[in-house]
């Protein structure tokens, strides 16, 4: 899934980190410019078009009655799953899910579930027999680098603009879906001894490991996933974490808290 | 509901207020994504859709290549939460069969031969569906390809016509089409060649008749907003003017 990297690109991007400067002028803490439109698909319960520089991610939210899970019969039940379509980027194949696909959703799904995000109590429709069921779908749209951050963005724009479609089921009227908490996940790269946030896409190819950190409203981390066959020295994942709080905080400050 | 329940029709318009040849508000936009070679997005009416072209590229797997011109595949493929009730991601029959008439609508005026032992990929995403996703995907496509800069005989262009409450009636919604008494979609060049036609439900042989008039009348018009997508974009480009100079 590596996408080809000319030797001279390569050789561009490392000459210019060593002068302390990235390939679009950014810092190295920098994220690209972000724009969330919320309810873009009339047909889902709710939605989000997020785009991160040029990367673009959409997710929708779909809900409907079903079967709780035997060990939490008064709970909702959250499935994500993320759809790397071929039209995203050269490096994107047809075919089932990948391991990349996979991983995406699952670390966006992670954000989700365990920052609490969702008050799946209150999704209990006759408790042991019928709950709520969130699909949480991520379709990549355009692969810019860093889908992940705009991936859980997304999921969570379009969960806090989720109408429970009740009525449709004949459970009473429409109401919100309740939020509890607004996890943000941001992403940094480690290439040549130097953290890098939100990698574009020639970023992401020549770095040896990528961390995201998933962070809660409070400030507390809920999630983190490790992503690549590279080294992280200890000082270094203190460093990501410092700044993904401080980013997650902006971001969630400016996009997400109404 | 039953069919009877529903009138389509109220003093003359239909139940989006056009009028039984109109079309629905469409919108297109050249250029939309950065990672294709070229891409496109349309609306057309609640119709949401998004095009990308790849290539001329290498072909995986390698038995699938030509000698003599260049394959092209296209993949139709609904958003799981582009429907009222959720689509299970992937393909299924319908979109395999989709994909395959879409792609024959395109290939007529795509010029393989240009292009020996490679692929051109064509990807349709439907991000919103309301009826007349096959023809928004294919109308997407074609810009896309141009976008692309693939050499093409023609532009293709495609719409639908249906009948509901014995009416003939261009570019059917969704409440038409599923309780509509038929469905009629076609593409075709601006010089009137059908490069698409499939149909199902039931309609008289004057009916078919003015639905296919109706559908390429419909089809024509949709030409004319691709054409001025594409001139939107570049009709305005012009040659660089910074000088090159060669290496010595």
């Amino acid at each position: 899934m590596s996408s080809v990297i000319s030797e001279i690109r390569k050789d561009f991007i490392y000459n210019l980190l060593l002068k302390g400067e990235r390939v679009d002028g950014r810092t190295f803490d920098q994220y690209r410019e972000i724009s969330i439109e919320r309810d873009v698909i009339r047909k889902a319960e709710g939605s989000a078009l997020v785009k991160l520089g040029s990367s673009q991610v959409l997710v929708g939210i779909k809900m409907q009655p079903g079967e709780p899970f035997q060990d939490t019969p008064n709970r909702g039940v959250i499935i994500t799953n993320a759809e790397l379509v071929p039209l995203a980027s050269p490096n994107f194949e047809p075919g089932p899910p990948n391991e990349v696909g996979i991983e995406l959703a699952r670390v966006v799904d992670r954000g989700v579930r365990e920052s609490k995000a969702v008050d799946l109590e209150a999704l209990c429709i006759v408790p042991g027999k019928q709950v709520w069921i969130i699909f949480i779908d991520v379709h990549i749209l355009d692969d810019c680098g860093n889908i992940l951050d705009a991936a859980s963005l997304g999921a969570i724009a379009a969960l806090l603009s989720t109408k429970v479609p009740a009525s449709r089921f004949g459970l009473g009227e429409d109401y919100m879906l309740p939020i509890n908490d607004i996890p943000v996940a941001t992403t940094a790269i480690e290439f040549s001894d130097v953290l890098m946030f939100d990698p574009g896409v020639d970023e992401e190819s020549i770095a040896n490991t990528k961390l995201t950190v998933i962070t809660t409203a409070k400030g507390e981390i809920c999630g983190m996933q490790k992503s690549g066959k590279g080294l992280l020295k200890p000082e270094q994942i203190y460093r990501i974490v410092d700044i993904a709080c401080e980013k997650a905080r902006e971001i969630r400050e400016k996009f997400l808290e109404a | 509901m039953d069919k009877s329940d529903i009138s389509f029709f109220k003093d003359g318009l239909r139940l989006d207020g056009r009028r039984a040849d109109q079309l629905r508000p469409i919108r297109i936009e050249v250029g939309v994504l950065a990672r294709a070679d070229g891409s496109c997005y349309i609306e057309m009416g609640g119709n949401k859709v998004i095009a990308a072209v790849y290539g001329p590229r290498e072909v995986h797997p390698r038995h699938l290549q030509e000698v003599t011109r260049a394959i092209v595949r296209y993949r139709y493929n609904m958003a799981s939460f582009s429907v009222e009730e959720r689509k299970r991601p992937g393909p299924d029959r319908r979109s395999y069969e989709l994909s395959k008439v879409s792609r024959e609508a395109l290939e007529p005026v795509i010029m393989t031969s240009y292009f020996p032992r490679s692929v051109i990929d064509v990807f349709v995403e439907v991000l919103q569906a309301d009826a007349g996703t096959r023809t928004a995907g294919i109308n997407a496509a074609a810009v896309a390809l141009a976008d692309a800069g693939i050499p093409m005989k023609s532009m293709i262009s495609s719409c639908a016509a249906g009948k509901v409450a014995d009416t003939i009636v261009l570019d059917p919604m969704k409440e038409e089409d599923n309780f509509g008494q038929a469905d009629l979609p076609i593409a075709m060049t601006p010089g009137g060649d059908i490069t698409l036609m499939q149909m199902d439900g039931g309609l008289s042989p004057d009916e078919f008749h003015q639905a296919v008039e109706m559908a390429m009348k419909g089809a024509r018009d949709i030409y004319e907003m691709q054409r001025a997508a594409l001139v939107e974009k570049y009709g305005k480009l012009e040659a660089s003017t910074i000088e090159v100079k060669a290496c010595e």
